[in-house]
């Protein structure tokens, strides 16, 4: 066992969540990498929720679908869980005396610890059953009481000060439970080499606004929407002190358009939003196109169509990112790899947004947007958003703002610059911005627009390649299934099979004179995704007839497991 | 400069006798009365035939889609704080499928300068009903009995939403109507005029609109009285009706330190 999965559930108020994000941050204290996966019933407040918690001495990015062990404070309403919270005879349960009857999917067999957690508590004169619990695992993971102590203090710093100490005494009661020895077995095998104080705790969304912050991006236009509204609560605390702006939009509509505005005014500029807003914004997004207006959009993916599961995980906007445009509209389409690599892709995004002087939609998901992990922190992005201005008189002197160019770009004036004004349009327009229906101009203007991103250099960063180039298939993936994708590689080559993974980071436009070398190498070509009609290996057989791509696509809101993809590779045999 | 320097000279789509003639000499006027720079100025339009007005000035401009003018506006304007912005339009364009931006343009009071170009109807789509049109107007095969829903009022509902100028001005009279529009741009927040501007075309009867629109001299700063004087209103007096400056957004901003510091630590939370 490399790692361990922890599940909390409760009631509404149980803490369930808090107690998982205490856990969290003690075990990467104690030098653990982990990862936090909330869920929640809809309600806004109260209703059950579970925290999912894996943790190992080595970098953690997905789940791979066992609970070693489950605390259970509170077993009504754990069906809604039981999905994503599937329980085996080998998992150790730890109830709350006052949980009620566990349900029928507890296996008879299953070792049941049973707390008086109230009891234990109320000895201390505190209500906080759920602190008692974070102590008694505090001691698990080595933790020291102090540590759990302050820990415990500052996640309840802004709350009366008697309410805190009572939860403190709770946690330093919980701490002291003998119960504490038998759980101690599970985590034998999993002790870190070593404490590390400068690991990061952060989401993927947090970490896709820090990208875009990094890269330069000064003006955000915000329409609150599920899972992506983090992303800009984050940044609107960040913004403005790097003297940036955000405005909350009263619409989507108006969000892409304010983005729009600000990037016509020479400010790198986003919105973020999930499904139904990327629908709204798509004519927006079009005119960003044909405006040649260096735009980013960040997609968080939630399930969909539609409301959807609007609280969980899909990868199922891919259609709408690649071809969801108007009229023939080039545009660029990324996806981060992992919670972390939403920090590069975003300033990656940002960047090409304005050398390209058109769209980029970032295509992330709930998953990797809300996950909260331990990991190391991430080196500062060299991708930088840049303008490609008007360089001299000589370019001045008749500015042509859509001067059509070797590569595609052409130099962008804004407002304030003297002497190049022009006006911006989403009508046909000749090269110097003069709207125009003329056949010619059009042609002259829909060739310039897919020249500078098909001629786009896009480096080496468009993909990732594990494996060997002996290996006989090829899993090809993009966005959070790469994680669990890399996990079966290794349970694979275990089985002594030998696999290799490429992800793309780049999804449009793929470059195919890379990609195809790539691809010979292998005999099998298996494309993983979690949406129901297997919309990316649809877009790789209309690009590349030649090759049998074979698909494992599965809709959310259950994330795509290791185990999912030995068996299908497996099952595949040679 | 003077105004006619303004002057793009790329040639107008607009029909012999549109008042959006009117209009834009109006704009160019008030741009030579300050001397305007044209790389300072914006003119931001979304789609409709006054909505193409910004191709034909020599400041830069915007030409969005339908509706959008007033986003795409308070971008730029919010992002460059330095440039001046006007957004141009129609009725259609700025009540009907952009309704919804008017008003909380009106309450996020973000400094600049919108001009509505009201012909009460849909012009460049030939001819339908706009948002303004009278209830009884039959000279549309899209709605033969007429609209039957009454007009909205721009005025009273730019009030409601919290505008702090509003004005209403007449494109068949250029110099009346720089004069207002210069005033408009000397104000510091959302100034809002609606400018009765006639479709030859499509409805040839506003060209009576000379003979009926009177002058209206009680501009007030009392929301209640303007309230009162814009509900009891015949829709055909020019002036400004209602003045009463509040801070513009963003009213508040907090310091600004190194770029990105202080993003990083909240990160080392273990």
């Amino acid at each position: 066992m490399e790692s361990i999965t922890v599940a909390i559930t409760g009631a509404g108020g149980a803490g369930a969540i808090s107690s998982g994000e205490l856990l969290l941050r003690l075990a990467g204290r104690q030098g653990y990498f982990g990862m936090l996966k909330k869920t929640f019933s809809p309600q806004i407040r109260g209703g059950e929720s579970a925290a999912i918690l894996r943790l190992s001495p080595q970098p953690v990015e997905t789940f791979d679908g066992v609970i070693h062990l489950l605390i259970a404070l509170d077993w009504h309403n754990f069906a809604r869980f039981s999905d994503e919270v599937p329980i085996s005879a080998e998992t150790l349960v730890v109830q709350d005396v006052q949980a009620g009857t566990p349900p029928d999917n507890v296996p008879d067999g299953a070792e049941t610890i049973t707390i008086d957690g109230a009891g234990v508590a109320a000895g201390v004169e505190s209500g906080w059953v759920n602190m008692v619990f974070v102590g008694l695992m505090a001691r698990v993971l080595g933790s020291d009481v102090d540590t759990v102590e302050a820990l415990v203090a500052q996640r309840f710093r802004r709350h009366p000060e008697a309410t805190g100490q009572a939860a403190v005494r709770a946690a330093r009661a919980g701490f002291s439970l003998t119960e504490a020895e038998r759980l101690r077995a599970l985590m034998s095998e999993l002790r870190p080499t070593r404490a590390v104080a400068d690991r990061w705790l952060a989401n993927g969304n947090q970490l896709a606004g820090l990208g875009a912050l990094e890269a330069g991006i000064r003006f955000v236009a915000a329409y609150p929407i599920t899972p992506a509204s983090d992303v800009l609560e984050w940044l609107a605390g960040h913004l403005e002190a790097s003297g940036g702006n955000l405005v909350q939009a009263e619409d989507e509509l108006a969000a892409i358009n304010m983005v729009i505005g600000a990037g016509f005014g020479g400010v790198p500029a986003m919105t973020a939003t999930s499904g139904p807003g990327l629908a709204l914004m798509s004519e927006g997004m079009g005119l960003a196109v044909a405006s040649e207006t260096p735009v980013l959009v960040l997609n968080v993916m939630r399930g969909g169509p539609s409301t959807g599961i609007p609280t969980k995980s899909e990868q199922s906007d891919f259609n709408l990112a690649v071809y969801g445009l108007h009229g023939d509209a080039p545009h660029v389409v990324l996806a981060c790899q992992s919670v972390a690599d939403c920090y590069h892709t975003t300033a990656w995004g940002a960047a090409l947004a304005s050398e390209l002087q058109t769209l980029v939609i970032v295509l992330s998901d709930q998953f990797l947007g809300q996950s909260m992990q331990i990991l190391d922190a991430p080196e500062t992005t060299l991708y930088r958003a840049e303008r490609f201005k008007p360089a001299d008189s000589s370019e001045v002197d008749g500015y042509r703002r859509y001067r059509d160019t070797a590569s595609g770009i052409s130099p962008m004036a804004v407002p304030g610059d003297a002497h190049c004004m022009y006006t911006a349009d989403g009508l046909e327009h000749t090269e110097s911005a003069v709207p125009s229906p003329r056949a010619g101009d059009h042609q002259r203007q829909l060739d310039k627009r897919q020249r500078k991103i098909a001629q786009h250099d896009f480096g080496d960063s468009w993909y990732t390649l594990v494996g060997s180039a002996r290996a006989d298939t090829l899993l090809i993936c993009f966005g959070a299934v790469t994680a669990s994708a890399r996990e079966a590689l290794t349970a694979l080559a275990t089985g002594g099979r030998s696999v290799a993974l490429l992800s793309f980071r780049l999804l449009c436009p793929l470059p195919l004179d890379q990609l195809e070398p790539i691809l010979t190498c292998y005999e099998r070509h298996w494309v993983v995704e979690q949406n129901h009609s297997g919309q990316f290996c649809h877009y790789l057989r209309s690009l590349m007839p030649a090759v049998a791509f074979r698909s494992l696509a599965r809709q959310g809101p259950l994330l795509i497991t290791p185990r999912e993809i030995v068996d299908a590779i497996v099952g595949d045999s040679l | 400069m003077k105004a006619k320097e303004y002057k793009s000279g790329v040639k107008p789509i607009w029909c012999p006798g549109c008042g959006h003639f009117g209009v834009f000499n109006a704009i160019t006027k008030a741009l030579a009365a300050v001397d305007a720079k044209p790389e300072d100025y914006a003119l931001i339009s979304g789609i409709g035939c006054s909505s193409r007005l910004p191709a034909y000035a020599t400041t830069y401009g915007f030409h969005g889609v339908h509706g959008r003018a007033l986003p795409v506006a308070t971008g730029l304007k919010v992002a460059r704080p330095e440039i001046h912005v006007i957004a141009v339009g129609g009725d259609g364009d700025g009540f009907s499928i952009g309704g919804n931006h008017f008003l909380h343009a009106c309450r996020r009071n973000v400094d600049m300068v919108y001009i509505v170009m009201d012909n009460q109807v849909y012009g460049m789509t030939k001819g339908q009903a706009s948002p303004t049109t009278p209830a009884d107007w039959r000279d549309s095969k899209l709605t033969p009995r007429g609209p039957e829903i009454p007009p909205l009022q721009p005025l009273a509902m730019a009030l409601a939403a919290g505008a702090g100028f509003i004005a209403r001005g007449y494109g068949g009279d250029p110099n009346g109507l720089a004069a207002m529009i210069h005033e408009a741009m000397a104000f510091r927040g959302f100034a809002f005029i609606q400018v009765l501007s006639q479709c030859i075309t499509f409805v040839p009867e506003q060209q009576a609109w000379k003979e009926l629109i009177t002058e209206f001299n009680e501009t007030t700063d009392d929301p209640a009285r303007a309230g009162a004087i814009l509900h009891g209103d015949n829709g055909l007096r020019k002036g400004v009706f209602y003045r009463n400056p509040r801070p513009s957004w963003p009213v508040s901003h907090g310091p600004v330190a190194e770029p990105g510091s202080g993003a990083r630590e909240g990160f080392l939370a273990l």
